[in-house]
């Protein structure tokens, strides 16, 4: 068939006619239909696709989709004060740059000797973030925190051999969802059962007494995340852990690895599996794709043999003080447990997991440390311009970490509105918590990072005033 | 931190490993496999190997242990080899190039399984790590009579019936894996038990095969380690049986009778309820108790008068017999009292992966029922995972 | 085989590159950070104040100190050292490594990509939404399914989100406990078995026939009224296409149960062949394999899983609605499964994916198609010619857009394995081929994926490199089974990596196994 494309085909070299044919003979038949010849003829389609006419040129092409993507406001266009677990911080040019190497973005499996460098760089994050949460394993980056923390508490169910997790009513209601999934099965008995723990409405943290009551000898874990979703440092970790561990059950905290520099590191109050959300760590928040998560432990084996993902390991090679890196398999479990179904494996988040490596060279600990402090005072500088606002109130302002809950039920307004509001002065208010969250009446929750300057924490304080003074 | 590069031609060995010598056993027997050549089965007993012999049979044994011990000898610094003398493993050895220590004694060329268990008792006594042997299944079946599983034991396929799992696939294969166990890849070698298959030579000349389970030796494998990120993972051998038997406890029903048949996966289900088995003997057992142990099938069929029973058995050997090769005591009769439906097969993928046919084979001596049991069956090869695979 | 170029004198970069947290010296610094100025800082006070005590960090994280240009250096010597589709000819099978044009990075690069957060008001996302709209829609034709979720995060989450969704099915319709087993193939990608057992189910696997096509009188056999579903790769990793797909579908839709299709290999069908008419209730589609989106060093991915209408109900929410005006996001699906991931998903690969299209068109993707299976057929004659390569099932019957291969005569004559030859590889400039997923039913699996963006002198050279492995296996094994020789480093010690002593995931438990007393900084 010695048709002329209508059109040439850039990304597809063999696409030209004359090339084809060429291939076609030497395969040994005339037409590309005989190597079809399996798929039988009533499930061929018989037309073509409904698809639209493409821009086989490049420059139309960008222009297209410029075009329409021009359509959205970006959180540098706008006043920027989402979070709620995925976060608004500076991505260091450098993590840019690295993950912008043709052999990190377009590189895949591959084996430790063909993908080494990308090899090493994980198992740089790994260890990178075995210092900020002190666990000597870390898992490769993968899927997102809800799915990470989803696959801990399965781990947990494996390890203690029970079927209940407590989790408190403050977790992200999306990770809720998520971990939700996880829990169910379709064999009633295997399914781990979830309940909630209240958390004090003075505070924002669990409620220490509804935990000890409703925790038993059933429980294979307790949840809870730091700082919580409310964006208060849950001070109370070890006694939590505590708790846990005197019956038996498995301590599993969820963390906001750039906290970690001047918040204490789970570990140091009995977390025994560590989960969370490094996209804080060099990744643009593209619109929820840049989440992804961690898994990390101590490094015993009874842990160790339950990760659903592959762990990079250090190894030797051949020749003496050379560094290979290869994948732990946990093959031989001698650690004797019941047979549980393990998770599944798949395509990580490999490149967000280089930048992260990235960030956390570039930053070390003192860029930790200050990185921490400045969120913590200008977080704390909104809390106190906000709280002078009438009919303004910010629910646990002591213990805020990044993120803060703002209460108006004093203005009369709902969210919606004060958020409506505010876009019109080109800010994005906080989260509206109205819905998931009604017993906190009229609240959002508000995000502070490094990238607000003081000016943009006036500026919105003098929004909100003018939207609630209308 | 870094070393500089290394210099031409240096190779580090560390102390530890100098100082510690390996000792490796090799016994040869020279006859196996004579019969094969010259068409006729098997070799064991006087007259057919001077039948052999007339016909012109030359030892096939000597020449493949030969080929295995060249993989081997570049460690022959470093291991001891200790051999039965002459045609037994000091001749070709020593070809090799290796300086073995000999033990024992034989008359030259008159050579019978009864030196073959001397040898191997002696080679078990002077505790060596690894055994070698070059021979069929005969030769396996009288090593595993004296040496059991106390001590690793790999076979040089020689002989015309190679229906044992405790062979190599070739002679080089077989010097590569002791290699590697002996020297310093040790920790890339595991161990499994495999078993060991006798066939009942008389039958087997007039063309009837009889094979039966006869023991397990334990021999070394090299771990499939594939570092491939999209490969996967999988469960390794040992957690794979042990998911199996869990699925199987727990889907165990009151009051039923279970009657479990020979081999290792099966054990293991003895192993999880914590009770004693007979690793070639059949058992029962009722609500997570031992009715009886080793029983035959009087016993049984007496066992099972009016009760709901389930049969499970594992699959015996490399061809895939899941009845008719070591448990005869389970019988056509038994079989057909206890219905097809009530009969569970339990293997592990890697076993099902290794069977030539991928299908499963029945013997029980009883055609009828060896018909009834043909179709398709689901075997249990994990916790809530199952397999279909035909019983031809 | 004549014409075959001459391989490469190619050599690994050896950097010897030290692990970062060997690297740097106190007081070194990579980054600076905003500090809050000073009237902050006298109105609310010095940050530990406001930290409780017992959660003030005591100990500083031990991270490295090193300085921009030494962090920026180190990561790109270890970008030298990978190979990545863009700087080699990386066939790896069922992985479908194609070219992911730059226009695309440039355009998911953009500040309206990377700065948008996914709580923003609707209105404020109009075009980020558009473009989700649009690809449900492209993938909506494209499979015949009627509507896409772009929410789970790779391959592995899609079949998860069947299976989760499966369940829920059966549950509404009173069926939940007794439909309790999910059917598929041993050549279907594992992820299938491995989520159904993760969502709870009994997971039955097929064999294959003597042919290498899924055992129908097996799946019969398989079939009752406690199969929930089906759900099977087509074309198989074999490459083949199985012909009796509709029965196999009818056959569980008999039964009660439901169909998915996994569609990681559909490079070789864009355009060709769908899921609906096959028969299937649910697909997906790998968007960092299929679609462009690159593989970024094992992710992030994107999967885009469909359903029939029927099953719409149940997708993770939100579901991305268009008014004929605007765009919205739509959370009032009360079956929804709920979510599966936080947010929308990975929505780069959306973009890209989006682009890509776009720039094809419906005849575009038939040449897709066409290509990696004329490739694919083209690379078999050569492979063929290669001393010690067996082609696996279905003899003369062609593949689609991949093949199972063997080198299982090679390793008999020589001992040489595909492990061997796949280290080797690397040494002339290759990405290692993949082999196959587990089990290994074919052995000695090698699997080649040549899809469009390969072009004939790509395919000469990954040939003529095979055949010079194949030539030194048979003339001096040892050499390929002590391989690499050229490339960033030697063997590694695997056995090292099952012992709880010797592992070492991150350099902490590195220090401590090896026995250091402390870190050694100067």
């Amino acid at each position: 068939m010695k048709k002329e494309n209508k059109f040439d085909y850039s990304y597809i070299p063999n696409a030209a006619p004359e090339i084809r044919s060429e291939m076609l003979k030497k395969i040994g038949v005339s037409d590309v239909e005989a190597l079809y010849q399996e798929i039988p003829e009533e499930l061929r389609l018989k037309e073509k696709l409904k698809l639209p006419k493409p821009f086989p040129s490049e420059y139309e092409l960008r222009r297209h989709v410029k075009s329409i993507l021009s359509k959205n406001q970006t959180c540098e266009d706008y006043l920027n004060f989402l979070g709620g677990g995925c976060w608004q911080h500076h991505v260091p040019a450098v993590c840019d740059e690295i993950i912008s190497r043709s052999e990190f973005l377009t590189a895949y499996g591959g084996t430790p000797y063909s993908t080494y460098g990308r090899m090493q760089a994980q198992f740089e994050f790994q260890s990178l973030m075995g210092e900020l949460v002190g666990m000597d394993v870390v898992s490769e980056g993968s899927y997102s925190w809800g799915t990470v923390a989803g696959n801990a508490l399965r781990m947990a169910s494996r390890i203690t051999d029970r079927q209940e997790v407590l989790l408190p009513k403050s977790v992200g209601p999306d990770r809720l969802a998520v971990i939700r999934n996880f829990c169910k099965s379709v064999l009633a008995e295997n399914s781990i059962s979830i309940r909630l723990i209240e958390y004090d409405p003075e505070t924002g943290l669990m409620d220490l007494e509804d935990l000890r009551k409703k925790i038993s000898s059933n429980t294979a874990a307790v949840y809870f995340e730091n700082p919580n979703f409310f964006g208060c440092i849950e001070s109370q970790g070890a006694n939590i852990s505590e708790i846990a561990h005197a019956q038996g059950a498995e301590s599993v905290v969820g963390v906001d690895p750039i906290s970690l520099g001047v918040l204490a590191a789970p570990s140091d109050y009995g977390a025994d599996i560590v989960v969370g959300n490094a996209q804080p760590l060099g990744v643009h928040m593209n619109y929820g794709g840049g989440l992804f998560g961690f898994i990390a432990s101590r490094d015993e084996e009874r842990y160790v043999a339950q990760y659903p993902s592959w762990l990079i390991s250090i190894a030797e090679t051949t020749k003496e003080g050379e560094y290979g890196f290869g994948f732990t398999r946990f093959e031989r479990t001698s650690y004797i447990g019941r047979e549980k179904g393990k998770d599944f494996l798949g395509t990580g988040a490999g490149l967000w997991t280089i930048a992260a490596a990235v960030y956390m060279s570039l930053m070390g600990p003192k860029g930790f440390q200050k990185i921490g402090e400045t969120i913590i005072q200008r977080s704390h500088y909104a809390i106190d311009s906000l709280s002078r606002l009438d009919g303004v109130r910010v629910l646990f302002p002591s213990n805020a970490f990044k993120e803060f809950v703002v209460n108006f039920d004093g203005t009369g307004i709902s969210v919606r509105a004060i958020n409506k509001g505010l876009l019109e002065r080109k800010i994005f208010g906080g989260i509206d918590l109205s819905e998931d969250f009604s017993e906190l009446g009229s609240s959002a929750l508000y995000c502070i990072t490094e990238v607000h300057s003081k000016e943009d924490i006036d500026k919105l304080a003098k929004s909100l005033k003018e939207v609630i003074e209308k | 931190m870094r070393s500089p590069p290394d210099q031409q031609g240096t190779v580090t060995v560390s102390n530890k490993v100098k100082n510690m010598k390996k000792k490796v056993g090799l016994i040869i027997n020279p006859i196996a496999g004579m019969g094969g050549r010259v068409g006729l089965k098997g070799s064991d007993g006087r007259e057919i190997l001077e039948r052999a012999m007339e016909l012109g049979a030359e030892p096939e044994a000597p020449k493949r242990a030969v080929c295995a011990l060249r993989n081997i000898v570049h460690l022959k610094e470093r291991i001891e080899l200790i051999t039965y003398p002459h045609e037994m493993g000091e001749d070709e050895s020593s070809e090799c190039g290796f300086v073995p220590t000999v033990t024992g004694s034989i008359k030259s060329g008159y050579t019978t399984s009864e030196d073959t268990k001397k040898a191997a008792k002696r080679m078990a006594q002077a505790k060596v790590d690894l055994l070698l042997f070059a021979g069929g299944d005969g030769t396996a079946r009288d090593i595993c009579s004296v040496i059991g599983c106390r001590i690793p034991v790999l076979g040089i396929p020689a002989g015309v019936k190679i229906h044992s799992a405790v062979f190599a696939t070739n002679p080089r294969n077989a010097g590569e894996l002791a290699a590697m166990y002996l020297g310093d890849e040790s920790l890339r070698t595991q161990f499994r038990e495999a078993e060991v298959m006798d066939i009942d030579e008389v039958a087997f000349r007039s063309d009837r095969l009889s094979a039966q389970l006869y023991g397990y030796l334990k021999i070394p494998y090299k771990k499939g380690v594939v570092q491939c990120a999209k490969a996967g993972s999988r469960a390794g051998e040992e957690a794979s049986v042990r998911a199996i038997a869990c699925d199987v406890i727990n889907n165990m029903e009151k009051d039923w009778i279970y009657i479990i048949g020979p081999g290792t996966t099966t054990r293991s289900i003895m192993v999880g309820l914590g009770l004693r088995n007979a690793l070639l003997g059949v058992d029962a057992v009722c609500n997570r108790e031992i009715l009886g142990l080793d029983l035959n099938e009087s016993q049984l069929l007496n066992i099972i008068e009016g009760r709901r029973v389930k049969i499970i058995v594992g699959v015996i050997g490399g061809q895939g017999y899941i009845f008719g090769r070591g448990n005869q005591q389970i019988s056509p009769r038994l079989i057909k009292k206890i219905g097809k439906k009530n009969i569970i097969i339990l293997a592990t993928m890697d076993k099902i992966v290794s069977l030539r046919e991928k299908s499963l084979l029945v013997d029980t001596g009883d055609v009828e029922v060896d018909r009834m049991l043909a179709g398709y069956v689901q075997v249990v090869s994990g916790l809530r995972k199952r397999i279909m695979l035909k019983i031809k | 085989m004549k014409n075959l170029p001459k391989v490469r004198e190619y050599r690994s970069p050896v950097w010897s590159e030290p692990i970062i947290m060997e690297m740097g010296r106190k007081g070194e610094r990579g980054i600076c950070v905003p500090e809050a100025d000073q009237e902050i800082k006298s109105k609310v006070g010095e940050a530990r104040s406001h930290i409780p005590e017992k959660m003030r960090r005591k100990q500083a994280p031990g991270l490295p100190e090193i300085a921009q240009p030494q962090v920026l250096r180190h990561y790109l010597h270890l970008s030298q050292m990978c190979l990545g589709m863009d700087t080699n000819i990386d066939a790896e099978g069922t992985a479908t490594m194609k070219y992911s044009p730059k226009v695309n990075e440039a355009l998911a690069r953009l500040s309206e990509m990377t700065e948008i957060h996914p709580s923003q008001d609707e209105d404020t996302v109009q075009g980020i939404l558009e473009i989700i709209y649009r690809l449900d829609l492209f993938l909506r034709e494209i499979s015949g399914m009627d509507q896409f979720t772009f929410q789970p995060p790779g391959g592995a989450m899609a079949t998860y989100t069947n299976a989760i969704i499966l369940r829920a099915f059966h549950a509404q319709q009173g069926e939940g406990a007794q439909r309790d087993e999910i059917i598929t193939t041993i050549f279907s990608h594992p992820c299938n078995a491995a989520t159904a057992a993760t969502a709870g189910f009994k997971v039955i696997t097929l064999m294959p026939d003597e042919n290498g096509y899924p055992d129908f009188e097996a799946l019969k056999a398989a079939t009752s009224k406690r199969t929930a579903g089906l759900m099977i790769t087509n074309p198989e990793d074999t490459g083949i296409y199985n012909p009796r797909i509709k029965e196999f579908t009818d056959l569980i839709h008999k039964a009660g149960g439901l169909c998915f299709y996994d569609q990681a290999n559909a490079n070789g069908i864009l355009g060709i062949t769908r899921a609906r008419e096959a028969g299937f209730d649910a697909c997906h589609f790998n968007l960092h394999k299929t679609f462009s989106s690159p593989h970024g060093s094992f992710g992030p991915g994107c999967a885009a899983y469909g359903v029939r209408e029927e099953l719409a109900r149940y997708l993770p929410k939100p579901a991305v609605i268009y008014d004929g005006q605007q765009y919205h996001l739509d959370y009032d699906r009360p079956d929804s499964v709920g979510k599966v991931r936080e947010f929308l998903g990975n929505i780069p690969a959306v973009l890209r994916s989006y682009s890509w299209i776009m720039s094809l068109g419906p005849e575009g993707l038939l040449e897709v198609a066409r290509t990696s299976v004329i490739n694919n057929n083209y690379l078999t004659k050569m492979l063929e010619e290669i001393r010690g390569t067996v082609r696996y099932y279905a003899p003369g019957k062609y593949r689609l857009e991949q093949t199972r291969w063997s080198w299982e005569k090679l390793t008999e004559e020589t001992g040489v394995s595909t492990m061997d030859i796949q280290r080797r590889m690397v040494d002339y400039g290759l990405q290692s081929f993949f082999m196959s997923h587990h089990p290994w039913i074919v052995p000695e699996p090698f699997t080649p994926e040549f899809c469009e963006s390969y072009s004939i002198g790509d395919m000469k050279y990954w040939c003529a490199v095979l055949r010079t492995i194949s030539d030194e296996a048979y003339s001096d094994p040892e050499l390929v089974k002590s391989s690499p020789h050229r490339a960033p480093i030697h063997l590694v010690k695997y056995e090292d990596l099952d012992e709880p002593d010797k592992w070492a995931v991150t350099w902490r438990a590195y220090v401590k196994k090896k026995g250091k007393s402390a870190l050694e900084r100067p």
